[in-house]
């Protein structure tokens, strides 16, 4: 499949854009029964949008950085007219009656959206296993997962059914996915895209970015969706920012930081993946500073305190009684139960209890507001590192993509997988994720770039820069 | 730092989030969730006296829009989506009891 930059500029110069979708629709057809990426494709739709486009071109109007291109969506953002289910029982044949500010944005600028794509359930997991609707596959390797929870979005591009698509991040949820299924992934600054819309698990850490097989694509549907929405108060009243003019600006003179937490405990062919993008980066031109973060080892445990506290508060709109299924009881005590108890899976009940109790009479103190403490110190180490270098290099997970099953019944060790994407999430920075060389069993390994809060521009340069050393672009 | 949870702290802590456990994932989840608040506890081995909480990266402030009527979600389409409606509002069972 061509790249969403090339779909575009064929679709502005008349090409029909029926040609991408239909494209698209073959590819679905092989394999989505396979690998179950879509929870649900919107074929019409997806024609019907192509032919708008169509239309738009032939009246001499411009459709849109992305004229014309296919995109994924994670099923936790809403869209009208089609369901939304966040992988979960509790909402299945629920459809939004508005659309996520992304879907408008996207539709704005001439995207063609294929559906919607498979989660663990409420964007909890780090597999796709705790979907309510069967896991995602890995397309490059099925007997292994695809990460998580953007499971479905990273397959989709990973499997060529899509060039591009968006997921959620709130602990690496596209970053790890990305790295798992060889793509490039972006947890972009809180608040540059709009959350309006986007069916909320932690309201503070959680962020709308993209999947892509390039940085230059990644960079075009980040600049499409990025930029001030008046429906999202933690939206930042910025406009939206240059990135896809700024991919080929390399690195040369730009001091990065090699953080020794963000590379222990990975396997010995990520940690040889990152040292070879270190000596490229250096190569380049960059000055390589090692650097100890001590405080992000913290990082885990702060994570899984603050994000099941707000996930237990968020998701007490689950109730059955404006939107998704209901299960009858005598009283309206007993209908919530009864309706809960029956329509979140065992994840989501685990995170719900925990931060309940996290929050709860007695406990507050010791558990969540010792967490927001460590967030506060973990934001002033990221703002001293950041005294001394431009970016931070790491790994984005401890290993390549692991087996079905391998984790499932120890949540801790499942958690762990998020040990070096949650920093940037509790901080509200920018990381992306980008497949360099490969590892065991010949699959590939992400590289994280991270940086300060609006560094996007300087970590695609930077991505690009091992892209084209990997010999992707 | 405190001790694990106990079997009687996961069932109240799922009163409170109204879900229903069964014995077998009552005994489950006290096993994981005290497993992942063990690993919580290595948070008190940083000096965290007089350290400000942070609940939001950015530290929020209200924002406001201007006050002028604007348009809303029709109600149709949000009362289709709902599990049961009458005359136009959501309906829920009983919520107080017969007078005695």
């Amino acid at each position: 499949m061509k790249s969403a930059l090339e779909i575009a500029a064929a679709v502005r110069s008349g090409q029909s854009a029926l040609v991408a979708v239909e494209e698209s629709l073959t590819a679905i057809r092989a394999r989505n029964e396979e690998l179950n990426v879509f929870l649900y494709v919107d074929e019409d739709g997806a024609r019907a949008a192509a032919a708008r486009v169509d239309e738009q071109v032939r009246r001499g109007e411009d459709p849109g950085l992305l004229a014309g291109v296919p995109i994924a969506l994670k099923d936790n953002l809403c869209t009208t007219g089609i369901p939304t289910t966040c992988s979960s029982k509790i909402l299945e044949g629920w459809q939004p009656p508005y659309n996520a500010t992304v879907v408008d944005r996207l539709v704005a600028q001439g995207a063609i959206s294929m559906g919607k794509t498979n989660l663990d359930e409420f964007a909890m997991g780090s597999s796709t296993e705790n979907s309510a609707f069967g896991p995602t596959r890995n397309p490059l390797d099925p007997s292994r997962v695809p990460g998580g929870s953007s499971g479905g979005s990273a397959a989709a591009v990973a499997s060529n059914m899509t060039p591009i698509s968006l997921g959620s991040d709130t602990g690496g949820s596209i970053r790890q996915p990305a790295a798992l299924c060889g793509l490039v992934g972006v947890k972009p600054t809180y608040g540059l895209v709009s959350r309006y819309g986007l069916i909320a698990f932690a309201s503070s850490l959680d962020q709308i970015g993209p999947f892509a097989n390039s940085v230059t694509d990644a960079a075009l549907l980040l600049e499409a969706i990025a930029g001030h929405d008046p429906l999202d108060s933690t939206s930042l009243p910025e406009p939206t920012p240059s990135l896809l003019a700024h991919v080929n600006d390399g690195v040369a003179g730009k001091r990065i930081g090699l953080v020794r937490e963000l590379v222990d405990g990975a396997d010995e062919d990520v940690v040889r993946a990152v040292n070879k993008a270190v000596a490229t980066l250096k190569d380049a031109g960059a000055i390589i500073v090692e650097l100890s973060m001590p405080e992000l080892h913290l990082g885990l445990s702060a994570y899984y305190l603050i994000a099941p506290a707000e996930a237990s508060s968020n998701l007490a709109r689950f109730d059955g009684v404006r939107f998704g299924n209901r299960v009858d009881g005598e009283d309206v005590t007993a209908m919530m139960e009864a309706t809960r108890t029956a329509g979140f899976g065992a994840e989501v009940k685990r995170r719900i209890m925990l931060g309940t109790y996290a929050l709860s009479a007695g406990y507050f103190d010791a558990y969540y507001g010792q967490a927001l403490k460590v967030r506060t110190r973990m934001i002033e180490a990221f703002a001293a590192a950041y005294q001394q270098v431009d970016m931070i290099i790491g790994a984005t997970t401890p290993s390549v993509a692991f087996a079905f099953g391998s984790k499932t019944n120890d949540p801790m060790a499942m958690y762990l997988n998020d040990v070096f994407t949650i920093p940037t999430n509790l901080a509200g920075e920018a990381a992306i994720s980008v497949p360099f060389g490969t590892g065991e069993a010949n699959l590939p390994v992400g590289v994280q770039l991270l940086g300060p809060g609006r560094s996007e521009a300087r970590l695609f340069a930077a991505a690009r820069v091992l892209e084209i050393a990997d010999g992707r672009a | 730092m405190t001790e694990p949870l106990s079997r009687d702290d996961v069932a109240h802590v799922a009163k409170l989030a109204r879900l229903r456990l069964t014995e077998d994932e009552l005994i489950r989840y006290t096993e994981q969730l005290g497993k992942i608040l063990v690993h919580a506890q290595d948070l008190s081995s940083l000096d965290l006296h007089g350290v400000a909480p942070t609940a939001h990266p950015f530290g929020l402030i209200n924002v406001v829009r201007s006050d002028e009527v604007r348009a809303s979600l029709d109600p149709a389409p949000v009362l289709a989506q709902a599990p049961d409606v009458e005359d136009g509002r959501f309906a829920v069972p009983r919520i107080v009891g017969e007078a005695p």
